[in-house]
């Protein structure tokens, strides 16, 4: 217990997140009087290097912006590209991208859960002590990872940074052989997925609800990945090409990242967004596992986001077997492309939500101004809400240190990767 | 008492330090040889203590980073970078051939806000480096292998042969000779397995430069193919920009050769 005088509590160095961010919090009495997250990450201006490269380049280009999500990114850059081109590669390379996703799904969701969430739930500081106390989860985990990153390799070459990823489909077609060899070790690894659903939904989390909007994208019939309507929980149904008629990124002195805002509101992009607007998208079965699980979808618990990537592991895992096992090699794993000029627009879901990108190519194909909106940089708004909110309502009067962790706990969360840093930045702070 | 280990980040995206992150059982084997002081991304946070190694990722952008820098140095017996933005400064160092106050202020509202610098540079070009691991990003078994090498006392081995002997190692039919793509495979390390030639592609030289890389002489042979200068200077100026012999290459072809004589 603490006197009720001001509080400055400063987190230096945030642990468990992708790129470097800090929290600093300044409590007055009985309410939080500043709240900011920090983002170190310097900025790096993908956007303006993206200018005067050719189209070619910009698969190789945009993966660089984060090494977790990288074929989001590529995703997010082939879909616009091939609007402006009016290119349509065929079912084939649909499939192959979308099998693509789910091995980064499984690869980031499974990284989180395991290296970099699940110890604040298990009282662990990081995974190494983790896996002293549960040594099956863990490795069951790392399995998990490991088989998303073999899923990356075969199609994508590597895992991070993958390289066949191209305008009009992919460089290669791995072979029947190949693909079987893996389809073999994914159904056989799919109970491991279900179990650490079973196992993430059975843990004591804290049981806070929350006000927010959630923001995803919206399939007719499928989970949502790379094509979709963006909708929201507050009644949004729009196509992807009026993203800035409603979202608007600005810069704000006292915070460390661009921001968005929906309708002038914060809110929520990511697995537990996806999973409260897309839950009859998943397949009967996994529904009925959802349902089993124990807590109920849609959630308002910001903490179900561990559950809702546990879902997605599930559901990205039985939609790579339903992807292999239909497998056949195609006559050209590409088609033809002709440049044109234009302007286009690709939203994929990222392992952390919508990733929208637009650019404007000549010709020649050669970029004239490119806009990219990860999805870290529209939840910030949202974090710092959390963070309000989750802070207050666990009691300002208990330690820095609880505080502190409870704060970290509320952050990690989010998965929040703070190198997607075309828009993130560090800013000198000026105090009264 | 077992070795320290470090793992800093700078301006990056992350990629490298999944050289341990994705290493599986790989990543408890390290962790039982080794102790894995300060490594944010995992978990612990000691920025300042003092190691036997550490791993360096990111390039050097901001003035903070810079002082960082200089204490990690202090702090380190062996400092180690790993990737293209560490070792050559990364795609980030395009802007080092532009004028950075216009970039940032196209991309931000208030660039008055930032602190950053007007380039963009790898890290050897502020303290001393003991090794570098090129790469982009480096793989986890380059990484883990300059582990095991400096706890056997051995000073770590590295790949500095061209992609193409790689190719030949695989017996994967040559891109540039059957397809006239413009690979970068003859001036490029290996260390990747040669993936893109594999995959049906062109190397796009993410590795860095090879030792004794003739830059002229690929320069040409794509001129050759009826790349223009400029496209020739891109092929150059691109992930590993900031590396000596891709630079030179690069800033000679940016200008028309022909013009300057």
């Amino acid at each position: 217990m603490t006197d009720s005088g001001d509080r400055t509590i400063r987190v230096p160095v945030l642990a468990r997140v992708e790129g470097e961010g800090a929290l600093d919090l300044i409590i007055r009495g009985d309410r939080i009087e500043q709240l900011q997250l920090r983002i170190f990450e310097p900025p790096r201006l993908f956007e303006k290097l993206l200018e005067g490269r050719p189209y070619t380049d910009v698969p190789d280009i945009v993966a660089r912006i984060c090494g977790i999500c990288p074929v989001a990114y590529q995703m997010s850059a082939v879909h616009a590209i091939e609007q402006v081109f009016q290119l349509n590669p065929g079912p084939w390379v649909r499939e192959m991208r979308r099998l693509m996703y789910c091995g980064e799904w499984i690869e980031s969701h499974a990284l989180h859960v395991h290296l970099l969430a699940l110890p604040d739930f298990l009282g662990a500081d990081n995974v190494i002590e983790l896996a002293e106390r549960y040594p099956d989860e863990v490795r069951r985990g790392l399995h998990l990872q490991g088989l998303g990153n073999r899923l990356l390799r075969l199609v994508g070459g590597r895992s991070v940074h993958p390289v066949s990823t191209c305008i009009g489909g992919l460089s290669h077609a791995p072979t029947p052989a190949e693909i079987a060899a893996l389809l073999d070790e994914f159904r056989q690894a799919l109970p491991m997925a279900e179990a650490l659903l079973a196992w993430t939904a059975s843990l004591d989390l804290p049981d806070e609800q929350q006000d927010f909007t959630s923001v995803a994208l919206r399939h007719p019939d499928e989970y949502p990945m790379n094509e979709g309507r963006l909708v929201s929980s507050a009644g949004l149904d729009i196509p992807i090409q009026a993203y800035q008629d409603h979202f608007r990124e600005y810069q704000v002195p006292h915070s460390t990242a661009l921001q968005s805002s929906l309708d002038g509101q914060p809110y929520l992009v990511g697995p537990l967004a996806r999973i409260n607007l897309n839950l009859d998208r998943l397949p009967q079965d996994l529904q009925q596992q959802v349902a089993a699980c124990g807590i109920t979808f849609p959630s308002r618990n910001m903490f179900h986001s561990l559950t809702a990537r546990a879902i997605e592991v599930v559901y990205a895992m039985g939609e790579a077997i339903r992807i292999m096992a239909a497998y056949q090699l195609p006559d050209s794993s590409r088609v033809d492309v002709t440049p044109r000029a234009g302007i286009g627009f690709g939203c994929t879901e990222a392992p952390r939500g919508i990733l929208w990108h637009t650019y404007e190519l000549d010709a020649d194909g050669q970029v004239q101004a490119a806009t990219i909106v990860p999805p870290t940089s529209q939840n910030q708004a949202r974090i710092e809400d959390d963070l309000r909110n989750s802070l207050t309502a666990y009691g300002l009067h208990r330690s820095d240190d609880e505080l502190r962790k409870h704060g970290e706990t509320v952050i990690r969360n989010y998965d929040p990767c703070i190198s997607c840093s075309t828009h993130f930045l560090k800013i000198k702070v000026g105090r009264e | 008492m077992k070795p320290k280990v470090a793992v800093h980040k700078f301006a990056s995206c992350d990629g490298c330090q999944l050289a341990f992150l994705n290493a599986g059982e790989a990543l408890l084997t390290l962790a039982s040889l080794v102790d894995l002081v300060h490594f944010p991304e995992a978990g612990p946070v000691a920025p300042d203590i003092k190691v036997d190694i550490a791993f360096v990722e990111g390039s050097i952008t901001t003035p903070e980073d810079l002082e960082r820098l200089m204490r990690v140095r202090e702090n380190s017996a062996y400092l180690i970078t790993i990737g293209a933005c560490a070792t050559a400064g990364g795609l980030q160092a395009l802007r080092n051939f532009a004028v950075a106050e216009d970039w940032m202020a196209a991309v931000y509202a208030s660039p008055e806000y930032i602190q950053t610098l007007a380039t963009s540079t790898p890290v050897r070009e502020h303290v001393k480096v003991d090794l570098e691991l090129w790469g982009c990003p480096v793989s986890g078994e380059q990484v883990l292998r300059a582990v095991r090498e400096l706890l056997f006392g051995v000073v770590p081995q590295q790949e500095a042969d061209k992609v193409c002997l790689e190719c030949k190692r695989q017996q994967q039919v040559c891109v540039m000779v059957t397809r006239q793509l413009p690979c970068m495979g003859p001036v490029t390390r290996t260390g990747c397995g040669a993936i893109c030639p594999r995959v049906g592609r062109d190397c796009y030289a993410c590795f860095g430069p090879a030792e004794n890389a003739n830059t002229e002489a690929l320069a040409q042979r794509l001129e050759g193919f009826g790349l223009l200068p400029a496209a020739i200077a891109q092929r150059f100026l691109f992930i590993n920009s900031q590396a000596p012999e891709f630079l030179a290459a690069g800033q000679r072809w940016k200008t028309d050769p022909t013009e300057l004589s």
